[in-house]
């Protein structure tokens, strides 16, 4: 019996059509836009000025607080300025634009392929070079990851968690990471492993990647450390951190609470695989795989791309965008975000460019709630999101608090399967804003 | 390429619907409601036709006229109020009292609560209810099959009433059983009744159905069933004589028809499983008190719409089990 | 009879008794008021919709019996005449204030501001704003789904379908600011009303340069300081490439509308004069 969360999830279909697609490196382009807030938390701060020169991997913005990240520059060449640019928020945000010369990276960058295994940082120093690399998390959420690593007093890490799970139809870039990275991924299981001075790691992958289990559990054989790989079953959302570590050690995050409560520390593969790179290799994050796929995309694909890239060149790499298209999605198509325009640039947290077609990327007329409880029965985290929106809809702050609102994880689910095509999700974000908002008010006071 | 569409996540949707939902529960009743073709002929389909065509038309009416909405008669719950209406009735009954029950059904029982979602009570039960509180007489004036009519007699009481008349003029339960259809023919559905309660195969054929496609779950129909079941083989078991056999009580009256597509109606059931078994278990308790010791020989109405009422309440009391729950800390 | 008196009897002696009861019961418990906040709530116009600040009207009668002066307090609804009997019934004075109305400082109707995406979502302002910018190249516009409209409770404002943008009803207009509350964008101000209710504002609040301003907006604020310089009185303030007129400072001399080179600058229950306001229309009619 394959191992999976209790309650609730949905069974998207899977559109997995560039899962065959070995992963191709896109050309450097002629100008990049590295946005300045590019993780969870604080934005950066600028270190560098127009006309500037930068090289590959010269780190050209610094964290802007504790929860906040170091960034690099993906190219080498000339800062041209730094301006406001739309970015998928939908808003205008910093970013620093760079006109690229050449590909001259910073010399104590490793560029070679060599797979490095002997691990020689100590606990502490592999978790200030992660900070210092600009690691973030990969998966989507970008927090940053040296901080995740730092474990606060009064917990102690006992299970680091791999996230191959990659459960977002369309999606395949962990996939073919994990085929194709897979010993340089084992290297970076074992470094974090030695981070969080831990002794069991598991790496969740879907049973729909049946390659990827069997190679990645060959390679966790010729380990030292313990490392399991564990398949699970295809569910939507398997891959967010609560459920993968219900599935994989049956605890329970408490409502309000980390992973790191129940001592597990999540990350995902990719961040993985970029943690190997900067304790082995002295590269920072610069780079990383996106998935660009559509309903409609006959050459769909998984690109290494650089960060600042306009997703206009990815588009262009899989032929242009199909003359149907409703929608371009930045992200998965149950957890990404819809954008006004296509020319927005990669960043750390970009994991795939969706191409809907016209025919799915409209919405039904919406129907009153008919109670048939299928959003109950689908949240994997115990809400009722029926009455969540209702409560939103009144604007009942203290109610949406107590009713734990706070404790949606915004996969979806509700809104997948409500047959009365309710906003049901709109409101409960929508409600998630106000109860912080309410919080953050009480904490002034 | 015409303009990009924004909205937020998620951006795919699942094949459920409204009308689809409505759509499989007609299909669920259809077995049975040929059967009961069968059995009424043209009788029947003329009940069904009145019932759904004024159903539709007085929905229809309300919402433009008086709501100034927008009609949406085509999402099938109207039609499926309409359909369970006919089954609930005589196949006897005149064409003016299947109108009025559609308007009590639909004027009252949905629309005065605010349309499709919002009301308490089920509006095919409440529509039966006030039928057979308003005109008692052609409401329990049950037609035999065709196939069993006689020139002399065209009606007979239902097995139910058949049973309860007879308890209480003192016979004893072995010697009604040999007055009734046997337990096999009430399974199979030859005997008197309204259009919907006479097959029970039928009807949980229909159920099945529904289970299969996920439109209802097991919670209500097991626990209605299985309460009524149980209480009353403890009391057949106390005295089989004054107590008819548990099975006798599951065949009869609209009992299946009931447990399987009145009282799983999602407007006016709860939400959790918890709470459905509870209110599973209630309505049962319910009919039995009413078959037994009640006036009427028939409940399963009754308990439903009283149980519309605590709905709410169950609601409040059954809630989902929230991920990661905090026990409260010991002081 | 016998039965008939001894009921009357009875019945009569247990309503006393209970009477008795609950007369000194209320006397017992009662909660000492002072009368002058049911005088003052009297005098209130029993809208309870909080502009002044307080959980309704009572609240508010309230306050005004226990503060010091009338200072800060003020009710939008009833206005000066509600305040000056206010201050008569309390014996404290209490200083007019102007009138004010709520002004909406965006004129970019479909006509002028060209709508670029389909928005699909949950049809409130607040949720699309939390979006994005809005389905025009103008991320700072008015999103036209009327949530100022559900916040006001005097019909003051109200949603027009061709230029998708709100339209305040100054009659009705209270000035109790929940429709400022309410726009998550931040669009409506509230502007005294001004001598004869005329006043000038910029309607636009776009903070991007002139180009991009003009690109998404035809009557856009693009920056050009035209107002800026032709102004007398030092009434306009610019920040970011928007102007911004100072309604304490403003005469009311109407030169910069005349200047304004997008017709951004607005002029209210002013007598007409035909001027650019002609030639601004034509070039968006092409």
């Amino acid at each position: 019996m394959f191992r999976t969360f209790p309650k609730g999830g949905v069974h998207p279909p899977e559109y997995k059509i560039s899962a065959d697609k070995k992963i191709k490196t896109l050309d450097v382009p002629e100008q990049v836009v590295v946005l300045l807030n590019q993780n969870l938390g604080a934005p950066s701060k600028a270190l560098v000025n127009k006309k500037d020169k930068v090289k590959v991997g010269q780190k050209i913005a610094e964290a802007g607080g504790f929860v906040s990240s170091n960034i690099h520059s993906p190219v080498s060449g000339t800062v041209l300025k730094i301006d406001n640019i739309i970015d998928t928020s939908g808003y205008k945000k910093s970013a620093i634009v760079i006109n690229v010369e050449g590909d001259e990276w910073e010399e104590s960058i490793d560029k070679s392929d060599e797979i490095k295994t002997e691990i020689n940082l100590s606990s502490e120093e592999i978790i200030d070079k992660i900070k210092e690399m600009g690691i973030v998390g990969m998966g989507g959420a970008t927090f940053p990851t040296h901080v995740k690593l730092s474990i606060p007093k009064g917990n102690t890490c006992e299970y680091l968690i791999i996230n191959g799970v990659e459960c977002e139809p369309f999606l395949t870039s962990d996939h073919r990471l994990m085929l194709e990275k897979g010993e340089e991924l084992i290297v970076g299981v074992r470094i974090l492993m030695k981070a969080l001075k831990v002794e069991k790691a598991y790496i969740g992958i879907e049973r729909n990647k049946p390659d990827a289990i069997e190679y990645l559990s060959e390679l966790c054989q010729n380990t030292t450390e313990d490392i399991e790989v564990v398949p699970l079953k295809v569910k939507y959302p398997q891959g967010g951190e609560k459920q993968l570590i219900k599935a994989i050690t049956k605890r329970e995050v408490p409502s309000g609470g980390l992973p790191i409560h129940v001592g597990v520390v999540v990350q995902n593969v990719g961040t993985t695989l970029a943690v190997y790179e900067a304790v082995q290799k002295n590269k920072p994050l610069i780079d990383r795989i996106v998935t660009v796929t559509g309903d409609k995309v006959e050459n769909s694909g998984n690109f290494l791309v650089r960060i600042g890239t306009s997703i206009d060149k990815l588009i262009e790499a899989v032929g242009g965008i199909p003359e149907d298209t409703g929608k371009i999605i930045n992200g998965g198509p149950m957890m990404g975000k819809a954008m006004k325009i296509s020319n927005v640039p990669v960043t750390k947290g970009t994991s795939g460019i969706v191409l809907l077609s016209e025919s799915k990327s409209h919405r039904e007329e919406i129907m009153p709630c008919i109670k048939c409880s299928r959003c109950v029965n689908v949240c994997p985290q115990g809400l009722e999101p029926y009455l969540l929106m209702d409560i939103s809809k009144k604007k009942m702050w203290e109610e949406a608090e107590k009713q734990n609102n706070l404790d949606c994880i915004e996969c979806g689910s509700c809104s997948f399967i409500c047959p009365s095509n309710r906003p049901l999700l709109d409101y409960i974000r929508y409600g998630k804003q106000n109860v912080t908002a309410l919080r953050r008010s009480r904490v002034k006071k | 390429m015409e303009k990009l569409v924004v909205s937020q996540s998620p951006h795919l949707h699942s094949k459920e619907s409204v009308p689809k939902i409505m759509y499989f529960v007609i299909i669920a009743l259809l077995p049975a409601w040929i059967f009961s073709l069968y059995l009424f002929r043209l009788e029947a389909l003329k009940v069904t036709i009145v019932s759904i065509t004024s159903a539709v038309i007085v929905e229809w009416l309300i919402a433009k006229y008086l709501l100034k909405k927008k009609p949406t008669i085509w999402d099938g719950s109207a039609i499926l109020t309409g359909l369970l209406l006919a089954m609930n009735y005589p196949s006897t009954l005149p064409i003016w009292i299947i109108i009025v029950g559609s308007i009590a059904a639909i004027g009252i029982g949905k629309m005065s609560f605010g349309g499709l979602g919002q009301n308490i009570f089920n509006p095919a039960i409440f529509g039966r209810v006030f039928l057979l509180v308003s005109f008692p007489a052609q409401m329990t004036h049950w037609p035999l099959p065709i196939s069993l009519r006689t020139p002399d007699q065209i009606s007979g009481a239902t097995v139910l009433g058949i049973m309860k008349e007879g308890l209480k003029n003192g016979e004893t339960v072995s010697q009604l059983m040999d007055k009734i259809p046997s337990g096999m023919q009430m399974f199979y559905g030859v005997m008197g009744g309204s259009i919907g309660e006479m097959s029970a195969l039928l009807l949980i054929i229909g159920g099945l159905f529904l289970l299969f496609r996920k439109i209802i779950t097991w919670h209500i129909p097991v626990s209605i069933l299985g309460t009524v079941f149980i209480f009353t083989g403890i009391l057949w078991l106390i005295n089989p004589e004054q107590y008819a056999n548990p099975v006798f009580h599951l065949l009869t009256g609209g009992l299946i028809l009931g447990a399987i597509f009145m009282a799983t109606d999602y407007v006016s059931s709860p939400m959790s499983n918890s709470g459905k078994l509870v209110y599973g278990a209630l309505i049962g308790i319910i009919v039995v008190l009413i078959r037994v010791w009640g006036s009427y020989p028939e409940g399963v109405s009754f308990a439903i719409l009283l149980m519309n009422a605590f709905v709410p309440l169950i609601d409040r009391a059954f809630k989902p089990k929230l991920f990661g729950k905090v026990k409260k800390a010991k002081a | 009879m016998n039965i008939i008196l001894i009921s009357i009897a009875i019945l009569g002696v247990i309503g006393l008794v209970l009477g008795l009861i609950l007369y000194f019961t209320a006397q017992k418990f009662k909660v000492y008021e002072d009368p002058k906040i049911d005088e003052v709530e009297e005098i209130l116009p029993s809208a309870n919709c909080g502009g002044c600040g307080y959980a309704g009207c009572r609240n508010f009668a309230e306050a005004t019996v226990k503060a010091e002066s009338l200072d800060g307090l003020f009710c939008p609804v009833g206005g000066n005449e509600v305040m000056k009997k206010v201050a008569e019934v309390l014996g404290k004075t209490v200083e007019e204030k102007e009138a004010q109305v709520a002004v909406v400082r965006c004129s970019g109707s479909p006509v002028y501001r060209q709508r670029t995406t389909i928005y699909e979502g949950a049809k409130t302002c607040a949720i699309e704003s939390a979006l994005y910018g809005g389905d025009t190249g103008c991320q700072y516009g008015c999103l036209g789904l009327g949530d100022c409209v559900d916040a006001c409770e005097f019909d003051a404002i109200a949603m027009n379908p061709e230029t998708l943008l709100p339209e305040v009803n100054e009659d009705n207009c209270t000035a109790c600011g929940a429709c400022v509350e309410a726009c998550p964008k931040d669009i409506i101000e509230l502007r005294p009303k001004g001598p004869k209710n005329r006043r000038i504002y910029v309607s636009c609040i776009n903070e991007d340069r002139g180009g991009i301003a003009k690109k998404s907006c035809k009557v856009s604020c693009i920056g050009c300081k035209a107002c800026v310089n032709a102004c007398k009185f030092d009434a306009i303030n610019f920040d970011n490439f928007l102007a911004y007129i100072n309604a304490d400072a403003c005469r009311l001399c109407r030169a910069c509308v005349t200047v304004c080179p997008t017709n951004a600058i607005l002029e209210i229950n002013f007598p007409p004069r035909k001027i650019k306001k002609d030639t601004v229309k034509k070039e968006s009619e092409k």
